[in-house]
């Protein structure tokens, strides 16, 4: 399933966030979409997942307009988990997990084999299995995570889109996050499309990135390709060194700071 | 996989003929067995309750028909209709609260937001005051249900931007609430006093005027919505989980919140039509209701009409046999006794 946007504008009242983007998604890939605060990457995000509508152009899904098509069509071909979202007080976490399959139910189909396999199955990719009988307020933030990945899984969906959700996350919980967004693309051959915040892990997982700027996508490519101190310096505002990854050997952008200045042998000079 | 050996807490109903499937959860479905007893037990006492008291098994005997005909006479023709109306109206008031709450995702919502309790009252009292001597009684909840039709469809059209957005949608009928409450009280302060305390008794809510004809418009208004009701289950479940969620996974949210709203609206206007303006039944028995079966509301639903006839059973039982001579309006009682029980959940039985 391929992605696209065309002459996309959205705007919130009168002010336009992404002025005529074009984007190609193509599938199959790992694609991580960066940009500095508020510069429309998750806005861009919201609009490819039909959650936001076009003021002009369109997001399309195999050449069908996304607006056009029935929205449960849509639910069995991508997924989305939005930044923020609050599970309601004592739901269980097979209970929300449960919520994925609304698009292949209907009202007297609501939990066929199929339906209990793939939500299991869902449970298992994101090793929420073991929790699946207790509420989800009582979970760490980074099980809770897991558990509302396992539920846009459970859409059985071919494409999966996530808005930062690494965020408020601790390290170890960011790597696991991401670790499994790989294992979902690696083993699952399933399209990611990411936005994500922290440079370094975009450049470690992603095979593509896209970058937000000026309310276009002021480049994309590998990330061998983007992170360039002046494609940093442009997009983020701040120069940068590019070194490599000591253990991944992609490229790793260490920036400089506002106040501190460094002599060649690290030492603060002032 | 491990997991389809061990025994879990939900059940499996199939029938693949059919293409129906469900998960049914297994100890809610039990708390609202024991629901169901309990009720049966309200309504068998409340029945036999009154100045002259009949015991539950001579209720029972006259109930499958095998009574002596004076107790028949009582049951048949005074204490079953008003006991049956209670508990038909509460249920249906506590269904409409938890669809509210559902949809608005707030605890504090209850269809009184919508001004559907304002519209009623208003026009109750507007029947009570200018049209009751022309027109038979028998009309008054149709022109409750009438006002408070008009009032919600009002609130709604007004809310409407694009969209409804629940939250903006509750504020407007706050206003609208208020507006209608000065209404009234203008058009009571000019009433003669025979007429105030009519229209004052019709506003708290009460069970003196129910009849068989209640218990069969309820019965059918409630019949109608049930399987309305058992659609929207999956709706409110997936509206529950945030708008972005819901949209994600498919649901034609705008759309599904019209039917939400229809549903809630003619629930509320059922029963207050029939028992005027009851207080805390819509708000409290859902929120009784999740602490007993968590917030599925394949559950919370059947839970809370359960709940909702129990409180008013109860609070008209107590309305008419504890102060006797007077008939004291049941909606003094349902708050009286159901924010006790709801606070002894809440400190107590805080384990979910």
């Amino acid at each position: 399933m391929q992605l696209s946007a065309k002459h996309l504008t959205l705007s919130y009242g009168t002010h336009n966030v992404i002025e005529d983007l074009d984007l190609d998604l193509l599938p199959g890939r790992f694609t991580v979409l960066i940009g500095s605060n508020g510069c429309g990457k998750s806005t861009l995000l919201r609009a490819l997942a039909r959650l936001m509508k076009a003021k002009h152009g369109a997001v399309y899904i195999d050449g069908h307009a996304i607006a056009k098509l029935p929205t449960k069509e849509v639910a069995r071909r991508l997924a989305i988990l939005p930044q923020s979202h609050a599970a309601p007080e004592g739901i269980t976490v097979l209970q929300l997990v449960k919520q994925g399959r609304f698009p292949h139910q209907s009202w007297r189909r609501q939990w066929t084999e199929h339906d209990e396999r793939v939500v299991w199955h869902a449970l298992e990719a994101t090793k929420t299995a073991d929790l699946a009988h207790r509420p989800v307020d009582s979970l760490s933030g980074g099980q809770r995570q897991r558990v509302w990945i396992a539920m846009t899984l459970a859409q059985e969906t071919e494409t999966l889109l996530l808005d930062e959700p690494t965020t408020y996350l601790d390290l170890a919980h960011q790597i696991e996050i991401l670790d499994l967004l790989y294992t979902l693309h690696k083993e699952g051959n399933r399209t990611i499309i990411v936005v994500l915040h922290d440079l370094n892990l975009a450049a470690r997982y992603a095979d593509h990135i896209v970058a937000i700027h000026n309310h276009k996508v002021y480049v994309q490519g590998p990330p061998e390709e983007i992170m360039r101190p002046e494609i940093i310096q442009e997009v983020f505002s701040i120069r940068c060194q590019i070194i490599r990854d000591p253990l991944s050997g992609t490229p790793m952008c260490v920036p400089y700071s506002g106040v501190c200045v460094y002599d060649p042998d690290g030492e603060i000079v002032r | 996989m491990k997991q389809f050996g061990a025994r879990q807490p939900y059940m499996t109903l199939r029938i693949p003929k059919l293409g129906v499937s469900f998960l049914v959860e297994r100890q809610p479905l039990w708390l609202i067995a024991c629901l169901v007893l309990l009720l049966f037990i309200c309504m068998l006492y409340a029945t036999g309750a009154g100045s002259l008291p009949i015991p539950a098994s001579d209720v029972f005997k006259s109930l499958i028909g095998h009574g002596d005909p004076l107790n028949d006479l009582i049951i048949r023709e005074f204490r079953l209709p008003r006991v049956l109306t209670a508990v038909l109206a509460g249920a249906a008031l506590a269904l409409s609260g938890a669809v509210m709450q559902g949809m608005v995702r707030n605890p504090l919502a209850s269809p009184d937001l919508m001004g559907i309790t304002s519209g009623a009252g208003l026009a109750a009292v507007v029947f009570l005051n200018f049209f009751s001597g022309d027109w038979g009684i028998h009309w008054l909840p149709v022109f409750a249900a009438a006002g408070g039709a008009i009032v919600a469809g009002a609130v709604f059209l007004a809310a409407w931007k694009g969209g409804i957005a629940p939250i903006r949608m509750v504020l407007i009928g706050v206003g609208i609430t208020a507006l209608l409450g000065s209404a009234r009280t203008i058009i009571m302060l000019q009433a003669n006093i025979w007429q105030a305390a009519q229209s004052y008794t019709w506003l708290v809510g009460s069970l003196h005027s129910s009849s068989w004809s209640s218990v069969q418009m309820l019965f059918i208004c409630l019949l109608v919505l049930s399987p309305l009701l058992f659609i929207a289950v999956r709706y409110i479940n997936l509206h529950a989980l945030g708008d972005e969620v819901a949209l994600g996974a498919g649901s034609a949210l705008q759309r599904e919140r019209i039917l939400l709203i229809a549903l809630l609206t003619a629930l509320a206007g059922a029963g207050i039509s029939f028992v005027g303006g009851i207080s805390f039944v819509a708000l409290m028995s859902p929120h009784i209701a999740r602490r007993l079966v968590g917030p599925s509301f394949g559950a919370v639903l059947p839970a809370s009409a359960l709940i909702g006839a129990m409180i008013l059973v109860t609070s008209d039982l107590i309305g008419r046999t504890m102060f006797v001579p007077l008939d004291i309006p049941a909606g003094i009682f349902t708050a009286l006794i159901g924010a006790p029980f709801f606070l002894y959940l809440l400190t107590k039985v805080w384990s979910r």
